[in-house]
């Protein structure tokens, strides 16, 4: 027995299933007290509340719903509003982060100062504080009927921002996307097989114009191109409108997030090596050359691991648009708690939402990153 | 033959200087201007808004219009509510001691003399106790106030440094244990740091607060603000468990090699070899880690705790200084830059002395 103890197999083996024993016995005691605690609340488990109408209505979403809706279409929609304004804070924080990268590895002072300054007093704040800040500041301008107004189509009111959109029928809709499409495939297949280019902007160009002449024939005589809020009464009618809360969230996540990527980006384009710009400018590269096939092709490999981990870091910071009553997929899971009490499913749905949505993004970019990383030595 | 160039123009002076940083070439010239003026206009105006046409004090507040200035005005009214919560106003000088105890417990563990893995944790502990004895009072004829009247920036201060305390044991922990050579613990917790992870800190605190209720036995459930701070605290070790397991994975090989050799047992192997270099090693992402955390503490007011952004908005929440959001925002950023700044810039600073190789 001495023996077996001194064993050090046996000791590795011994602390293992201690470790896995324990571990069943709190998992097992938190499942037993939890179905203990919801039964005597008289809720009945298991996901057939998702079929139940919810009764109560969404602020903002990007698919119909109202209080007739089931729980299941209101957390898609949830889902859907998280993915919006998570992906729009992307895109828009990337273009910022790329000036304010490009700005503060110029040469020019002032650039570079401006540059800095931003990063600092962004990067210094907690985003909940800027998203409370721009909330706070939307709903204090002017009523709809004194708006600010920008050459009479786009208003600014506490109802929100009025912007013109197209009126674009189905039809224009399902084009466009064929068209992208054709163009993806095009880029891809160039890139694979050089000299079809030609043939391929002749495709496109054939889409262009069947969309034009679709744009003037396929609509009733008297409908706009472009559809312009205007003023009926006490609020405005036609456009878009960006209601407050969605605008504050994104303009704190965008404002706040280019600034961490910002620094990122300018990480990477330092840390290329001075000798291979060298090389090149020794080769007779131009500027311009040694940027695009020099210098952007190694800041990007360098930088896209710390990138795809602040993609995913803004995609869960949406998560404090609930504090100004953005309703994200985190908010209607709430509310659904407080409403339904299936605490148990909805909590699993929320943990589980958040998980897809951030492998998912890590799986793209960690392919790409397998995709483009230096083959060999680097 | 050849004949020599002539030397170079001369490349210094503070013409060449003006040129080669403000107007390199034209566009640079360009921006340089539309920027100067730029700069030049919002200077003017801050200046103008938070200095010259502000309004300090309280009795002037009527002057606080919409054309005025800043009105700063609100501070002197409701700057004890957001910086001390609802706590007892007659004790709010414990809370004051109370939170530069900490702030002096931060900056003395920036001094490499407490950089031990003996002195460190005995400094945090010692100031965490100081500061929970000091707010809680109840002995040497202290009045006793329980959490629940804890706020403001106090509040801030006690959740920021319960996390670290609590956590970061809790990451050494996660960090060993994820690189340990028993091949379920080393998964189990992998599984348990990329899954709280991936999720939102929100997400987090929120089940701590509403759904450990109904999973722990009634007995060990402790008040919600405990619950919370350990929640945060396990995300926060998830996080800097991950950075430590860089540090130790960037110790060379031969010296956990050599240890074991000399016949050191494990615990002697890890405290005295592995974790000061892993620590030393990545001071500068710890730090990082640190101020981020400082940050998303701000987040708990989503759930219900009055620290000091819930303060912040309940200042400005009466009808009587509604219109003063923008300055107690502004207040806010300010209390948060002075902490997050400073510490982020003394993290950059030691990210450079130790690549000189000081470290």
């Amino acid at each position: 027995m001495q023996q077996l103890f001194a064993s050090h197999k046996f000791r590795r083996f011994a602390i293992q299933a201690g470790f896995v024993i324990v571990a069943i016995l709190i998992l097992v005691s938190l499942v037993l007290t939890g179905q203990r605690n919801i039964a005597d609340q008289g809720i009945a488990t298991g996901f057939g509340f998702l079929e139940r109408t919810t009764g109560w209505p969404m602020n903002f979403s990007v698919i119909e719903v109202t209080g007739r809706s089931t729980y299941a279409r209101v957390l898609w929609a949830g889902l859907l509003n998280t993915m919006l304004v998570g992906f729009m804070t992307l895109i828009f924080a990337t273009v910022l982060g790329l000036l304010l990268a490009l700005m503060r590895v110029s040469t020019n002072t002032v650039m570079k100062l401006v540059g800095a300054t931003y990063v600092e007093i962004f990067r210094n704040v907690p985003v909940i504080l800027q998203v409370f800040f721009w909330y706070a500041i939307l709903t204090h301008l002017p009523s709809p009927r004194a708006a600010y107004a920008m050459n009479d189509v786009i208003f600014l009111s506490n109802r929100g921002l009025m912007l013109p959109a197209p009126m674009l029928s189905a039809s224009d809709l399902w084009l466009l996307a064929a068209a992208l499409a054709a163009g993806t495939f095009n880029l891809w297949r160039a890139r694979a097989k050089p000299g079809t280019g030609r043939r391929w902007a002749l495709v496109l160009v054939s889409y262009a114009v069947l969309f034009a002449l679709l744009l003037v024939t396929g609509r009733a005589p008297d409908a706009p191109l472009v559809s312009v809020p205007e003023l009926k009464g006490l609020r405005y009618v036609g456009g878009i409108t960006l209601k407050p809360e969605f605008t504050a969230l994104l303009v704190g996540l965008v404002l706040f997030g280019a600034s961490y990527i910002g620094e990122i980006m300018r990480g990477g384009l330092l840390s290329v090596d001075r000798g291979k710009l060298e090389a090149g400018r020794a080769l007779g590269l131009s500027t311009f050359q040694i940027n695009r096939f020099i210098r952007v092709p190694l800041a990007f490999r360098a930088m896209l691991p710390a990138l795809s981990n602040q993609y995913i870091w803004l995609m869960k910071a949406t998560t404090v648009g609930i504090a100004i009553g953005y309703p994200d997929y985190f908010a209607v899971v709430s509310t659904s708690i407080n409403q339904s009490g299936q605490t148990m499913e909805l909590l699993a749905l929320l943990m589980g939402g958040f998980i897809v949505i951030n492998y998912s993004i890590g799986f793209v970019l960690n392919t790409v990153n397998e995709r483009i990383k230096l083959k060999g030595r680097s | 033959m050849a004949h020599a160039l002539p030397p170079p123009a001369r490349q210094t002076g503070p013409l060449v200087w003006l040129r080669r940083h403000f107007f390199a070439t034209w566009y640079d010239a360009v921006f340089t201007l539309v920027f100067a003026v730029l700069i030049f206009w919002v200077l003017d105006n801050v200046i103008g808004w938070a200095f010259v046409d502000a309004i300090w004090r309280v009795e002037n507040r009527e002057m606080c219009t919409h054309d005025a200035g800043a009105c700063w005005a609100v501070i002197e009214s409701r700057g004890r509510l957001i910086l001390f919560g609802l706590y007892p106003y007659e004790e709010q000088w414990r809370s004051t001691i109370a939170c530069l105890v900490v702030i002096v417990t931060i900056i003395l563990s920036c001094l490499p003399v407490f950089w031990s893995l003996r002195r460190l944790p005995v400094l945090w502990i010692g100031g965490f106790a100081a500061f929970v004895l000091l707010m809680r009072g109840g002995f040497a004829g202290l009045e006793v106030v329980t959490s629940e009247q804890w706020g403001g920036l106090s509040l801030t201060i006690f959740i920021f440094a319960a996390v670290f305390v609590i956590g970061m044991p809790l990451a050494v922990l996660f960090a060993l244990a994820r690189r340990s050579s028993m091949p379920v613990i080393a998964k189990s917790f992998g599984l348990i740091i990329d899954i709280v992870r991936s999720l939102p800190l929100l997400t987090l605190l929120f089940a701590a607060a509403v759904v450990v209720p109904l999973l722990v036995p009634e007995a060990i459930q402790g008040n919600k603000l405990m619950r919370v701070v350990v929640a945060f605290a396990i995300f926060f070790a998830a996080y800097q468990a991950e950075i430590l397991r860089a540090g130790l994975q960037s110790t060379p090989q031969g010296q956990e090699e050599a240890a074991i050799a000399l016949g050191m047992p494990y615990w002697s192997v890890v405290a005295d070899v592995l974790l000061p270099q892993a620590f030393r090693n990545t001071l500068p992402s710890t730090i990082n880690q640190a101020v981020i955390t400082f940050k998303e503490t701000s987040i708990v007011t989503i759930i219900g705790f009055f620290e000091v952004m819930a303060s912040g908005n309940a200042a400005i929440g009466n009808g009587e200084w509604g219109n003063q959001y923008i300055e107690v925002y502004v207040f806010l950023a300010l209390i948060y830059f002075v902490f997050v700044f400073g510490l982020s810039r003394y993290g950059a600073w030691l990210e450079t002395r130790m690549r000189l190789g000081h470290g």
